[in-house]
């Protein structure tokens, strides 16, 4: 595992708990979606593992070693929810600011790739001031990426992209993939975390709720048959069910147009979850 | 490169691309051209006085107060300079997003306050080293050496260094408003104390004194300060020392040898303070 957090809890001073035992694992090369609704503690919880926020409880160990410690933090890369960089700096020298801090011997070809990666090989020698909140992003992602680290923790990545930037960075998880490096992604966006991420786990104030594969957590939500009545839901029947489910509707005279086997989307079961 | 370096490179380059020190630049520059008029005209009026019967040495007296004025203004704005090199290191930089990216990297926070004191310390520093050795030059030429050229320098660097440890305290606890605030009231504080030591010298007042020993200790940039105008007349004595150290600008409390190893345990607490502080802090 290059993430293994366990029984974390996070007690802030005014008594709110952000975190109450949370259990979270990330294996080499995994990608794993981090959801829950605002406030219940997924960004706490990737802070504790970059060693910016200090746990009450608990253990979060990254690549080996407690997270916070500089072995831990040499083998992470983070994008914050909020984050900014200096704004009289241009792309290629945020990068380059990243790579000395993280002893990265990539040089200028690592920044001009990870530039390339993201969308932004056009405007290396741009001033962040005058890149877009997109762009920003998109530059922060890079930032993350800088020194080829082993796990990636990317808080909303996608908060202030386009449709097609929102594309390219799941086109960069895949690729992060790929490569065998593992992704903790925190997101809103239930589609993205469908779409790429091997595992989900669904937080709800401060706790696990449900975890698993997004092909697993969907349940069967019943058969949808279109006869010249009109469409019939044959609900809790499973895909094994369909067919004799139409050789009866056939045996009672039905005509039969179309069946379709329905199962619960990640949008259902998040809200069937935190609800 | 250590991580502290690169912190610290980075902060100087961030100053140079804002133009900060353009701006120091060009207000330097005007204030040693007034300061060259000022002193020329000083000398010039002191020199119509001719001999008097006090034995008053009109070029030590008008140089050594045009000087000493001279390094009130340098270490006003030598910490200036060190404050806005520090005031939002730590909580304001958190506050606007910029130091989380920074401090997930492994050089640490410990590494990354080093860095930034660095940055703040070399850069106040040298300014008013800089600038001081300017206003000696012009005071030189015109009329008057001072008696010891080096001490007060460093002892002007040394209250620069205080003053930029001081703001990076403040930028760990407080938000960077109040930390300006804090630290020139502190600034203001400091040399308050070091004026009513030197009216309870004249008014031989213990009790004045007693607040300003208690103010040096407290705030040694003051008595950096104090010792760095001292040296200016190291040498003079009679009446024009006594006139000398009668002036709020001129004249100066000599402090003991205990001075620069306190004033470096100082700034090491300081730094030690502001590191508990910011490992404690959640971001």
């Amino acid at each position: 595992m290059v993430l293994e957090v366990r029984g974390l809890s996070k007690r802030y001073g005014s008594g709110v708990v952000a975190l109450d035992g949370v259990d979270v694992d990330v294996a080499e090369g995994e990608l794993v979606g981090l959801l829950g609704p605002n406030g219940a503690g997924k960004s706490t919880l990737v802070k504790i593992c970059c060693g910016l926020v200090r746990p009450s409880g608990g253990t979060a160990v990254v690549a080996g070693a407690p997270a916070g410690s500089a072995v831990a933090r040499a083998s992470l890369g983070y994008l914050a929810e909020l984050f900014r960089f200096p704004g009289w700096a241009s792309g290629d020298e945020v990068l380059a600011l990243h790579q000395r801090l993280s002893g990265s011997q990539g040089g200028a070809a690592e920044r001009a790739e990870l530039l390339e990666l993201v969308g932004l090989g056009e405007a290396r020698g741009r001033r962040v001031e005058t890149m877009s909140k997109g762009m920003q992003q998109r530059l922060g992602l890079a930032q993350a990426l800088v020194g080829r680290p082993r796990l990636l923790l990317l808080d909303e990545p996608t908060s202030a992209l386009d449709p097609v930037g929102r594309r390219l960075v799941r086109e960069v998880l895949v690729e992060l993939r790929r490569r065998g490096q593992s992704v903790l992604l925190n997101s809103h966006l239930l589609s993205e975390i469908e779409l790429v991420c091997d595992r989900v786990v669904i937080v709800n104030r401060g706790s696990v709720v449900t975890r698993g594969r997004p092909e697993d957590l969907a349940r069967p939500r019943g058969v949808e048959v279109e006869t010249a009545a009109g469409t019939r839901l044959f609900e809790g029947s499973a895909r094994e069910e369909a067919p004799r489910i139409v050789a009866d509707l056939v045996a009672a005279g039905e005509q039969v147009y179309g069946v379709r086997v329905l199962r619960s989307t990640l949008e259902d079961v998040y809200v069937e979850a935190v609800s | 490169m250590s991580g502290a370096l690169v912190v610290a490179q980075h902060a100087v380059r961030e100053s140079l691309r804002r133009r900060v020190f353009v701006v120091v630049l060009v207000l330097s520059v005007v204030f040693l051209g007034l300061y060259t008029w000022g002193a020329a005209e000083l000398f010039d009026d002191v020199d119509s006085f001719g001999g008097n019967e006090f034995g008053v040495e009109p070029d030590t007296l008008a140089g050594a107060t045009i000087l000493g004025l001279a390094m009130f203004a340098i270490l006003f704005l030598g910490a200036v300079l060190a404050t806005f090199l520090t005031i939002g290191a730590v909580r304001g930089d958190a506050e606007r997003g910029l130091l989380q990216p920074v401090i997930v990297r492994p050089l640490g926070r410990f590494a990354y306050l080093a860095g930034r004191l660095l940055a703040a310390a070399a850069v106040s520093g040298a300014y008013v080293v800089a600038l001081y050795g300017a206003c000696v030059v012009v005071t030189g030429l015109l009329g008057w050496w001072p008696d010891r050229l080096v001490a007060p320098a460093l002892c002007l660097a040394g209250a620069a260094v205080v003053v930029a440890a001081l703001s990076l305290l403040g930028s760990a606890v407080l938000s960077t408003t109040a930390n300006g605030i804090a630290v020139f009231m502190t600034l203001g504080a400091g040399l308050t104390a070091g004026l009513l030591g030197q009216i309870g010298e004249a008014l031989d007042s213990r009790t004045l004194d007693r607040i300003a020993d208690i103010g040096s200790w407290l705030l040694p940039f003051e008595a950096l300060y104090q010792h760095g105008l001292s040296r200016l007349t190291a040498d003079v004595e009679g009446t024009t020392a006594a006139i000398v150290n009668l002036g709020p600008f001129g004249g100066a409390q000599e402090a003991s040898l205990a001075l620069w190893p306190f004033a470096v345990a100082y700034v090491a607490a300081v730094v030690a303070l502001t590191a508990w502080s910011f490992a404690r802090r959640d971001l």
